[in-house]
């Protein structure tokens, strides 16, 4: 497992802290998954002080802060919000977000890259949202990312990996770079295989915090994390198209 | 006595500078500001004046995925 701008996480899970039945049910997801890194965001504040509870209740689970730009639709408003997000959260760590599409949630590739060239040379670490593109990741390492975070599926559709070979692509095409799947991951089996094929770590929220029992699913995504990255690690067979027999031929008996 | 914007609510304010803002409206907790669409860090508000006009935005941390 990649380190992410120099920091080794306990694990490749990162979890949103959206969409949960109730604050206690995120609180628990959080500790049955044991999930290396938190996602939030920044709303406006009302009167009752409503971003003071959720911030308490943040700060009490101990885990890394991923602060993101979610919603942002400009270069321009991602970068004011990753400063507000950097002095609020008191972390340069920013999964940057600039959508460009209104139905898939596509992130807008020109802006992302304007966005993250301003913010890296203004210190931040930059988690870029992005698609499985080459040349847009390729983009993104020269303005600075040190990450990257190409989408499984659209947000919240739960399709798992729509494009096996683009992620196959842009994982192997950037040895050096870590890599999370981020968005599209519905279950387990989507987790367990990014991270079989070599992704350092997977993002999600709505398959945990809108399952019928998100903290049971929170658990099962720890373990399909675990599941993947002992499988990577161990290097799996390889696939192949005709069979080959594993129980030894020699001394099979003529009984025909 | 300007009337500003404060997330998106038109008020009429005494307050002269971003930090009496916050103070006068009761902002104690965590958060963070920007004033016409710039980002204002916490070091800068009590010097920050407010003008006639302002669209001032008070960020607080919030669920996100």
């Amino acid at each position: 497992m990649r380190r992410f701008y120099g920091e080794m996480l306990p694990n490749g899970l990162m979890l949103g802290t959206a969409q949960y039945p109730s604050p206690a049910v995120m609180a628990s997801a959080f500790r049955e998954s044991g999930a290396a890194v938190a996602t939030v965001s920044l709303r406006r504040e009302n009167a009752q002080g409503s971003g003071q509870v959720f911030w308490d209740l943040i700060r009490a689970l101990d885990v890394r802060l991923l602060p993101n730009t979610a919603g942002c639709h400009s270069a321009k408003e991602a970068i004011t919000t990753a400063h507000m997000a950097r002095e609020l959260f008191s972390t340069d760590w920013i999964k940057l977000e600039v959508i460009g599409h209104a139905d898939t949630l596509q992130p807008d590739p020109v802006a992302l890259i304007e966005a993250a060239r301003v913010l890296s040379q203004d210190g931040f670490k930059v988690f870029p949202y992005c698609t499985e593109d080459l040349v847009v990741a390729e983009r993104l390492i020269e303005a600075g990312c040190e990450v990257l975070m190409p989408w499984g599926a659209p947000i919240g559709s739960a399709l798992g990996l729509n494009n096996p070979f683009g992620l196959r692509s842009i994982r192997n095409h950037f040895p050096e770079i870590a890599m999370v799947v981020d968005a599209g991951i519905g279950l387990p089996s989507h987790a367990a295989a990014a991270i079989e094929m070599g992704f350092d770590a997977v993002l999600l929220n709505s398959a945990v915090a809108k399952a019928g029992d998100p903290v049971s699913m929170a658990r099962a995504m720890a373990c399909a994390v675990e599941a993947g990255r002992l499988a990577f690690d161990s290097e799996p067979l390889p696939a192949r198209d005709m069979a080959a027999p594993s129980t030894p031929v020699l001394g099979q008996a003529f009984l025909s | 006595m300007p009337t500003i914007s404060i997330n998106g609510e038109r008020l009429f304010v005494e307050a002269q500078t971003l930090e009496a803002l916050l103070q006068d409206q009761g902002f104690s907790g965590s958060v963070a500001t920007a004033v016409n669409e710039n980002f204002v860090p916490q070091t800068l508000r009590a010097s920050h004046q407010l003008n006639e006009g302002d669209r001032v935005e008070i960020l607080a941390p919030m669920q996100g995925g």
